[in-house]
């Protein structure tokens, strides 16, 4: 009865997450969906650790996604700090937009 | 110890000269001038103490002097300095061009005086280095230790186009230094999988028996290391630009002892490490020289820069010098050497005399200058005799050091020795060319300059003298280097060449005396590798008393290590 | 007196060496004192070890005065020694002595020039070089003797520097004669590795011991000696040089190209005459090359204006007078003409050179004229040389020397019918020319004002050498008349006697005839056509395949054009062009194919934030699709 969950399902569960994710960050422009679509690709890969981690009976996994979660914190208030002064400089949140470093 | 001074006295002059630029800008000089007399006062002893021993065939190892410290042991890297002959005559040359080097440069450079002149001793310290150091990882710290300030020299004082220049020398000079860098630690792994004795030293490395591919190409490294130096034709490119641009003293260093650093390194390592394959090389190389010869007295000829035009002679007089390297008998090795020594005052004067043009006229355009007899008549009979010197005038020096390379080269190629005697022709042209155009002629630009004043005229009557004593009695020189250049003969006997080169007469006498009751018995430590049999087949064509004197040498040398 | 040897050369190098140093210091006086007077003393002493050699000759006819050893390595030990024998004996007194009469001449000659010390340290420093190659004992001595006269003649060519003409006939006869001394050094080479010696007496006798005659080697040995012969003597195909080379002030042209330098060539084959000897077939080259040479330039020396290029193309056809009796075995006659050369040669330089002097240098012959009158002296003095230089019969050296030549050339078992008879054909041209010249200058009317008069320093010399042009040749008189032999006899120690073919010896009075007329006849022509005024001449030159012979021969049968076609205009074109070094190109392309590779890589390097996204996703993908799959 109890519907346990498949590790490949998890997987793949976590792998379309994270293609989401990704596809998120390569298409959208807004740069505020381009931080929302890492915070999904993080989380998918949070997923896997945590499936991961309950296949092996090892608490490693969650350990590993509390990690992330500490770093995604982290990472999005560098990020959005930096969106701000982008948009000060720019005036836009187009992230193509920012593209001086061009070589 | 005597030669540690030799490189710690540029090294602490460059110093203080540096220090004291701060206060004035009179005392770098001064304090520079001070530094090279006594750098050609201790290395003058040197010649004079050991004269008489350098002749001396039995009293010595290889080398007259020697510095062994420690260093870092772990990888088999030691401070391992030694001097023979060979080498002591390149000290000679590097402490007599340095003192005009130094006086040359003293009223020309005006700014950073202090830092130009820790550049310009650093530089000579390091070239002392290269010329001294008998451990390969030492000699490329010393020859990377030149590198540096050389090209400071270049980008910081140089004229117009110096940046360009300075990075093109230290890139061409830098691309060949790293294959020979492949190429020490390659020989350095090949010998020391074979010996189980890792070690940089270069008196154990020689005779390292190897393939014949694995030593071709060891070989190669090496050579395009010093024939970017030296400079041999298709990778000379940098040394045009580089001449031209420096300062004067930059220019005198550059062609007078930075191209000879080369020339060392052919005789000392590239012959004697690699006979074998070097002998194979060598048709290539000597066809390589004859380019050179003709290709640089050529295009000299249509350079209208002046500094450029004597810039190009180099290329055509070193070509001499490869042809005498790899022809490897004793008179074309010995003429080799002279023509280093001679070409390194000749031209060295030849570039003073441009830079003391440039500082007068403030151009280098032979278009714009003409006449130049009228006004400045003592700097106008100076150019003519270096000229005169640069085309090979008997009785000067250089002609001596072209005849026997071409006399040594005559026996080895027929074809080779007449090109290379055109190029004398082309030298003649383009000397000739430079005394018409600048100082000849009308003075159609009524040019009112200051003749040469009495500093100037001392380094030119001193460089005059000497080569005119090397002209008409360069025997000094040529015992200085003949025990020198008979080892490295014996170490490395690649062309059938080496068959009717005697040994000395006096040699021979002495052997008939003793030599064979002293060197029979091994009361010195026959090293591993001879007891191998692997130096042994160096020496199949000569006789059995030459093996004999090159056993006992080598034993004594590598005895010595332990 | 023997051991004083060494003075001879080296007393005119101390006295350059002062000029050079001190000559600025000095007043005219002083450094005429140094100039002259270091060859004079140079020459006394000549004189004086000449009287110790002949009168207690010492054994084997032959002096060696080892000075300093010059090198030693790898068994090649050439010394500086000096080497007297009789050969060296007759070039080092006519050097000597004619080097001092010229030297006297110049110290008024030059008297108002700029470069007075200049010009004296030169010519010192010739004298000594020449003496050096005279009296070298190896051959790399008289290399540097060799190349030390070039560079005197190089340097007193363009004395007068400030014209850039000078200049460029200074530098073509330098380069020109360095042309055949590579060659020569090329020889020496080929002897040092063959026979493992430079001393001159030890290589003949090797060469003797080692090769036989007409063998490879020795035909190159003696081939490469000869193409520096050719060079510094003047002769086809390097004889462009010297016509150019009368830039230089007229006492350099009388000592330096005609008197002795020129000449280094004869006495360079005379003095490894062995060597020639046993290549016969470059021994015939020699006649031959001798032979076209008088030829070609008698024909050039008749069409000159220049009165010291027709003495500068004379010249080269006396020295080939001198290469033909070499190549015909008559070595003393060679070094016989080559003295009486030099005495009315170096006369007859100076006539021209005090004519010049008066005429505000001009060397145009047809613009002087009448000057027989004006300068009688040096008329009378020219007169003598230009007799001399015709061979006036019995009265004259040169006429003695050159049939000589003639004889020998008949009678040599070398030589031939056809070079003899281009002999003398030489010897009508020789008048003619000769002739052409005297009455074109000094007869006629004087088409100019005489301004400076030569005074007495300058006469005196010339009046010697004028005496010395008639006397010299009573040294030696053919059998017919008297049978004197005292230079064939003297030089028979050192050089081998000459050899004639049965049959053809007493032919010589025949001979001797026949060259009379055909020396007498040139004069005549001349003064029919040029004292006469007949107007022959003219008419000849005035038709078309005349004119263009007139040019051919003026330019000196057109060698300069072709020699500037073949060498010096692809060597110019090449230098030019390739100014910039083509081989940096090299470079250049590697660092412009840099470049390129850096423009292709910057376009990934777009600033697109989403881009390099996409950049990282897929090369994870590739990277674990590779670690997947592979």
């Amino acid at each position: 009865m109890t519907a346990s969950v498949n590790l490949d399902h998890a997987l793949i569960l976590a792998a379309a997450l994270f293609t989401l994710g990704l596809l998120g960050v390569l298409a959208r422009r807004n740069i505020i969906f381009i931080l929302l679509s890492i915070e999904v690709m993080l989380n998918a890969a949070g997923l896997a650790f945590v499936v991961a981690g309950a296949k092996w009976g090892e608490t490693d996994g969650q350990v590993m996604f509390i990690f992330i979660l500490a770093m995604a914190a982290a990472e999005v208030s560098v990020g959005l700090a930096l969106m701000l002064r982008m948009y000060h400089m720019l005036k836009t949140l187009d992230a193509d937009a920012a593209g001086s470093m061009k070589g | 110890m005597i030669l540690l001074w030799l490189i710690v006295i540029p090294l602490a002059g460059g110093a203080i000269a540096w220090y004291a630029g701060r206060f004035r800008t009179a005392w770098p000089r001064w304090i520079s001038l001070i530094t090279m007399l006594l750098m050609s006062w201790v290395s003058v002893n040197i010649w004079i103490l050991h004269y008489a021993s350098l002749k001396e065939m039995d009293l010595h190892g290889p080398w007259i002097l020697e510095v062994r410290l420690s260093w870092i042991p772990q990888l088999g890297a030691g401070f391992h300095l030694g001097a023979d002959g060979l080498s002591l005559i390149f000290v000679l040359l590097t402490a007599f061009l340095g003192l005009a080097a130094v006086a040359s440069s003293w009223t020309e450079i005006r700014e950073r005086v202090g830092f130009f002149y820790l550049n310009l001793l650093w530089i000579l310290a390091g070239i002392i280095g290269v010329f001294l150091a008998i451990d390969l990882f030492l000699f490329y710290f010393f020859w990377e230790l030149m590198l540096v300030p050389m090209y400071f020299l270049i980008a910081l004082w140089g004229h117009e186009n110096r940046r360009y220049a300075a990075f093109k020398f230290f890139i061409f000079t830098q691309a060949g230094g790293l294959l020979m860098l492949i190429s020490i630690l390659g020989l350095y792994f090949v010998h020391g999988k074979a010996a189980g004795d890792y070690s940089f030293d270069y008196p154990v490395l020689l005779g390292t028996s190897m393939s014949t591919g694995t030593e071709f190409w060891l070989m190669l490294g090496f050579f395009v290391a010093f024939a970017v130096k030296l400079p041999v034709v298709p990778v000379h490119n940098w040394l045009p630009d580089a001449h031209t641009e420096a300062p004067t003293a930059g220019s005198v260093v550059l062609a007078g002892l930075l191209l000879k650093t080369g020339a060392y390194g052919l005789i000392r390592f590239v012959v004697p490490l690699f006979p074998r394959a070097s002998a194979e090389f060598a048709p290539a190389a000597m066809i390589l020289a004859v380019i050179g010869i003709i290709y640089g007295a050529v295009t000299a000829f249509g350079q209208s820069d002046l500094k450029r035009l004597v810039a190009y002679t180099s290329v055509s007089h070193m070509g001499f010098v490869l042809l005498g390297v790899f022809v490897w008998s004793e008179l074309a090795l010995q003429g080799a050497l002279m023509q280093i020594v001679c070409h390194g005052l000749a031209t060295g004067a030849l570039f003073i005399i441009v830079g003391a043009l440039q500082e007068r006229i403030h151009t280098r355009d032979m278009g714009r200058m003409s006449g130049l007899w009228e006004a400045a008549p003592r700097m106008a009979a100076a150019a003519l005799f270096f000229a005169l010197a640069s085309l090979g005038l008997p009785g000067l020096g250089n002609f001596v050091g072209e005849f026997l390379v071409l006399l040594g080269a005559y026996k080895t190629s027929v074809a080779i020795t007449v090109v290379a005697a055109a190029g004398i022709v082309g030298a003649t042209v383009y000397s000739l060319w430079i005394v018409q155009r600048v100082f000849h002629g009308p003075n159609e630009q009524k040019w009112k300059i200051p003749d040469f004043s009495v500093r100037e005229m001392a380094i030119m009557l001193a460089m005059m003298l000497s080569l005119i004593w090397l002209g008409i009695y360069p025997q000094p020189v040529f015992n200085t280097s003949k025990l020198a250049i008979s080892n490295l003969k014996m170490i490395a006997a690649p062309g059938a060449t080496t068959e009717d080169i005697r040994p000395a007469p006096e040699t021979e006498k002495r052997l008939a005396d003793k030599s064979i009751s002293k060197t029979t018995p091994s009361k010195n430590l026959p090293s591993p590798l001879a007891k191998e049999g692997q130096i042994t087949f160096l020496w199949q064509r000569e006789d059995r008393r030459d093996f004999i004197i090159a056993y006992d040498l080598l034993s004594k040398s590598l005895g010595g290590l332990r | 007196m023997l051991e004083f040897l060494w003075l001879i050369p080296a007393l005119p190098f101390a006295g350059s060496l002062v000029l050079a140093f001190a000559g600025r210091r000095l007043s005219r006086g002083g450094i005429a004192a140094f100039g002259v007077g270091s060859v004079g003393l140079s020459c006394i002493t000549a004189f004086a070890v000449a009287a110790g050699f002949i009168g207690q000759a010492p054994p084997g006819h032959f002096y060696v005065q080892r000075l300093w050893a010059w090198l030693s390595v790898g068994g090649f030990t050439p010394e500086i020694s000096l080497y007297l024998d009789a050969l060296s004996l007759v070039m080092m007194l006519v050097v000597t002595f004619v080097g001092f009469l010229i030297h006297l001449y110049s110290s008024e000659f030059m008297i108002e020039e700029e470069g007075y010390g200049r010009f004296f340290a030169y010519m010192n420093l010739f004298v000594g070089s020449m003496l050096t190659l005279v009296l070298a004992d190896n051959l790399l001595l008289l290399y540097l003797g060799w190349e030390g006269v070039g560079l005197c003649s190089y340097l007193l060519i363009g004395f007068w520097y400030k014209d850039p003409a000078n200049g460029l006939a200074a530098r073509k006869a330098f380069v020109v004669t360095r042309v055949g001394d590579t060659a020569m050094s090329i020889g020496l080479f080929l002897l040092f590795t063959n026979l493992g010696t430079l001393q001159i007496q030890e290589l003949m006798r090797l060469a003797t011991e080692r090769w036989a005659v007409g063998s490879g080697l020795a035909v190159a040995a003696a081939a490469l000696l000869l193409g520096g012969a050719l060079g510094k003597s003047a002769q086809l195909p390097l004889q462009t040089w010297l016509p150019d080379a009368m830039a230089g002030p007229s006492p350099v042209s009388a000592l330096i190209h005609a008197a002795t330098m020129v000449t280094a060539g004869v006495y360079l084959i005379a003095r490894t005459h062995v060597i020639f000897s046993l290549a016969p077939v470059v021994q015939e080259a020699v006649a031959v090359i001798g032979a076209l040479t008088l030829l070609l330039a008698g024909f050039s020396a008749l069409t000159q204006t220049d009165i010291k290029r027709v003495l500068a193309y004379s010249t080269i056809s006396q020295i080939g007078y001198m290469f033909l009796a070499l190549g015909v075995g008559a070595w003393s006659a060679a070094i016989f003409h080559f003295m009486t050369h030099a005495f009315f040669k170096a006369l007859l330089f100076l006539g021209a050179g005090i004519v010049i002097n008066a005429l505000h240098d001009e060397h145009n012959m047809f613009k002087m004229g009448g000057l027989r009158s004006q300068v009688p002296v040096t008329f009378w003095t020219f007169l003598v040389g230009a007799s001399s230089l015709s061979a006036l019969p019995f009265v004259t050296a040169g006429f003695y020397s050159k049939d000589l030549i003639l004889f020998e050339t008949w009678a040599s078992p070398a030589g031939s019918r056809w070079l003899w008879a281009a002999g003398l054909l030489g010897a009508f041209l020789t008048s003619l020319y000769t002739f052409r010249m005297v009455f074109v200058t000094f007869y006629g009317d004087a088409k100019m004002q005489v301004s400076r008069k030569p005074g007495a320093i300058m006469t005196v010399p010339v009046v010697i050498l004028a005496v010395l042009s008639v006397l010299a040749g009573f040294l030696e008189l053919p059998s017919s008349l008297g049978n004197v032999r005292i230079i064939t006899s003297f030089l028979g120690s050192a050089l081998p006697s000459e050899t004639v073919s049965p049959g053809a010896a007493g032919a010589g009075t025949a001979l001797m005839i026949v060259a009379s007329a055909v020396s007498l006849a040139g004069i005549f022509a001349a003064y029919l056509l040029f004292f006469k005024k007949n107007l022959a001449a003219d008419r000849l030159a005035g038709f078309v395949p005349g004119r263009m012979l007139h040019r051919l021969w003026f330019s000196g049968w057109g060698f300069d054009w072709l020699y500037d076609l073949l060498f010096v205009r692809p060597f110019f074109w090449f230098a030019r062009s390739n100014k910039d070094d083509f081989s940096d190109l090299v470079y250049l392309g590697m660092i412009w194919l840099t470049g390129r590779f850096n423009n292709m890589l910057s376009v990934s390097q777009n600033g697109k934030v989403r881009f390099y996204a996409a950049g990282i996703a897929f090369g994870a993908v590739v990277v674990i699709a590779i670690a997947v799959f592979l």
